[in-house]
């Protein structure tokens, strides 16, 4: 038989755990830092390229090089600059000579194996430069497929590498439909271009756009109506790399031609 | 130097972060895992549908196939640039990633196997921890071996009818749900390629069904060769013996050759099976030819023509077929025929991976692979010729002391 009294003590202590206990919640670190994330930041970084702009001069890749430390004379880059030329006979060449980081200084096609093709001047129908660098896509399949987390998305949409948990499978290499990604040459863990994303949050441009002397590139967030870059995406008439993937590339482009990869 | 650079050759557009990153360690990942599966298959066919004739080969085919289950991981350590971090897949595993599932599906088929294995051989413990135990005056040896087989058994002494009546349940149990486990750990290794959209060569559902299909068909075939080696030298030195001594007394038994003619069969069934899988691909790909179709035809008709239709399909394929479904079967030809058929399942993969890389993304530009063959430095050697050969030599070895423990022939113990 149960007192009055020990009934009492009983709930007492029963309800005195519990209060505590109720008043732990079991956080999400992910939701958190999204939650965080989302109200500092009304950002999401897209990248503009006005193919009609681009000279080809190669001084983006240069200062890209330097600004992130990628060695400089490593045949792998963040960003690189696309040549290419369509002849009157119909065919198609395009080039990237070291990722054009000394610019494009011959008319000469290099075809690789140590291999140049001539193209006469006025068998030119048409040619242009076209810059590329990481999509920062909103479905990135490169996100997808590390297996350990290493490579992740940030609240304002730029892919990150954390090169201390990086295990270097290369699977997100071979994900990529962009050929974006490559093995840092010290590091040995997966590289890509992140927009600068130590300039870029602090109010700063990248380094490509710094060093552009024609306009052709620009870094916008697509969140603020006002942003110049938000605008011309709007407004204008702008393409994405390789859409087929399904990966929402937010890298737009302006001039894009049929023959671009 | 990059990563990549020091093998590979690019020629016409190719962007400049490409390179073939996986080389032949990941040529070597899907061989062997695919070989564990196959040796796995087979042993399940005498243990779940009770094929008597593979029961010989049975037994010997789940040792091998334990032996080379710690070899299947190590293709992809000796490939990582951080190995010691390889752990991490394991420790915080990202599960839309298909190489996540690896740590999960490889031990819960590692622990199949393994408690498959002690069901199997645990009247042999048994028998032996006995035996040591009775043994007076024991030397070191002998306690080591008493105390390992005592531990290896892990206190069940029972081996009363029933008790083995049950061990032979658990075993057929076990082998059942291994076949599905062991299809999942090579489909998945299929899937691993087969996922990747932007690879235009790999991209295809039927990749995990071809890579188990092929996966069967090599595990199959190291069975069979190894089982003919180890049968044909046991009866050699059996022999020799006899000849000095004139003493042994015991039968001599070679390779059976019905046991190689009813593997062989399976073997064909299988091989048939890929093969049609693998021309449905081919088919499909010409038939519906998409935008990548153009770029496909030059690496598959062109550029590895005879990597593809020569090596793989004609000497890997044609030629073992015709060996094995021409009448009068011998152990030579099967020998000959399974050689054949392991080297056709490798060139298969290496057409799949690098074959998978020769063409850029830009599908303006190629890229050729050149296996480093003498190394200049430890990552030439561990992604090069060496790398590849020890990824391959190292079941042999595991299995000569693993087979120390479990042995696979002298059958009286075991069941």
């Amino acid at each position: 038989m149960i007192t009055r009294r020990d009934f009492l003590k009983k709930t007492v202590t029963i309800a005195g755990v519990a209060v505590p206990l109720a008043a732990f919640e079991i956080i999400d670190p992910e939701k958190l830092f999204a939650q965080v994330a989302a109200e500092k930041t009304k950002v999401r970084w897209v990248f503009l390229v006005d193919t009609y702009k681009c000279v080809g001069c190669g001084f983006c890749v240069k200062a890209c090089k330097n600004e992130n430390e990628v060695p400089y004379d490593a045949n792998v880059t963040r960003t690189w600059v696309e040549r290419y030329v369509l002849t009157k006979d119909g065919r198609l060449f395009a080039d990237t000579p070291k990722g054009a980081r000394d610019g494009f200084a011959t008319t000469r096609i290099d075809l690789g194996l140590g291999k140049y093709q001539d193209i006469k001047k006025d068998n030119i129908e048409k040619a242009y430069f076209v810059p590329k660098l990481c999509n920062q896509c909103e479905n990135p399949p490169c996100v997808q497929v590390c297996p350990v987390g290493a490579t992740y998305q940030a609240p304002d949409g730029v892919v990150l590498v954390d090169r201390t948990w990086c295990i270097g499978c290369g699977y997100c290499i071979m994900a990529c439909p962009y050929g974006v990604r490559f093995f840092h040459p010290v590091h040995h863990t997966a590289e890509k271009c992140n927009f600068c994303y130590h300039r870029i949050t602090k109010g700063m441009k990248t380094a490509c756009v710094e060093a552009c002397a024609f306009g052709a590139r620009k870094i916008g967030n697509i969140k603020d109506p006002n942003d110049p870059v938000t605008k011309i995406i709007r407004t204008e008439r702008v393409g994405v790399l390789k859409s087929e993937f399904g990966t929402k590339p937010q890298a737009f482009y302006i001039g894009l031609d049929e023959e671009v990869r | 130097m990059v990563h990549g650079e020091i093998w590979t050759i690019k020629e016409l557009f190719v962007t400049p972060n490409e390179y073939i990153y996986w080389s032949v360690q990941i040529v070597m990942y899907p061989f062997m895992t695919g070989l564990v599966a196959g040796a796995f298959v087979l042993s399940s066919l005498y243990h779940v549908f009770g094929i008597k004739e593979l029961k010989d080969i049975a037994r010997f085919a789940l040792v091998f196939s334990f032996a080379l289950l710690f070899v299947a991981p190590m293709p992809i350590m000796l490939h990582l640039q951080f190995p010691f971090r390889g752990i991490n897949v394991m420790m915080t595993s990202h599960f839309t990633s298909a190489i996540a599932a690896f740590g999960i599906v490889f031990f819960t088929y590692g622990a199949i196997v393994a408690s498959e294995l002690w069901f199997l051989y645990r009247k042999h413990f048994v028998v032996k921890a006995n035996a040591l135990r009775d043994v007076q005056d024991k030397t070191m040896l002998q306690w080591m071996e008493y105390l390992m087989y005592t531990g290896l058994t892990l206190g069940a002494f029972d081996i009363s009818e029933q008790a083995l009546h049950r061990d032979e349940k658990a075993i057929k149990v076990l082998a059942g749900i291994g076949i599905p486990v062991a299809c999942f750990l090579h489909g998945y290794a299929g899937f691993i390629f087969g996922s990747v959209k932007a690879n235009a060569l790999w991209m295809t559902p039927l990749m995990p069904v071809i890579f188990i299909m092929s996966a069967i068909v090599s595990g199959i075939a190291l069975c069979m060769i190894t089982y003919i080696v180890v049968m044909e030298y046991r009866k050699f030195m059996i022999k020799r013996a006899r000849k000095r001594w004139e003493t042994s007394l015991e039968e001599v038994k070679g390779a059976e050759l019905h046991v190689v003619t009813m593997t062989a069969k399976y073997l064909v069934f299988f091989l048939i099976f890929a093969i049609s899988l693998e021309l449905l691909d081919l088919i499909f790909r010409g038939y519906t030819a998409v935008k990548s179709w153009d770029m496909l035809r030059t690496i598959i008709y062109e550029r590895d023509f005879y990597d593809i239709f020569i090596m793989q399909y004609g000497i890997g394929n044609l030629i073992p077929l015709i060996l094995f479904l021409s009448p009068g079967l011998t152990i030579r030809r099967a020998v000959l025929g399974v050689l054949l058929v392991l080297f056709g399942v490798f060139m298969m993969r290496w057409n799949v991976v690098i074959g998978g890389q020769a063409f850029s993304l830009t599908f303006a530009g190629f890229m050729h692979y050149h296996l480093p063959i003498i190394p200049h430095d430890w990552e030439t050697f561990k992604e090069g010729l060496g790398g590849a050969l020890s990824i391959f030599l190292m079941p042999f070895v595991l299995f000569y002391f693993i087979a120390k423990v479990f042995p696979v022939f002298s059958a009286k113990e075991s069941h």
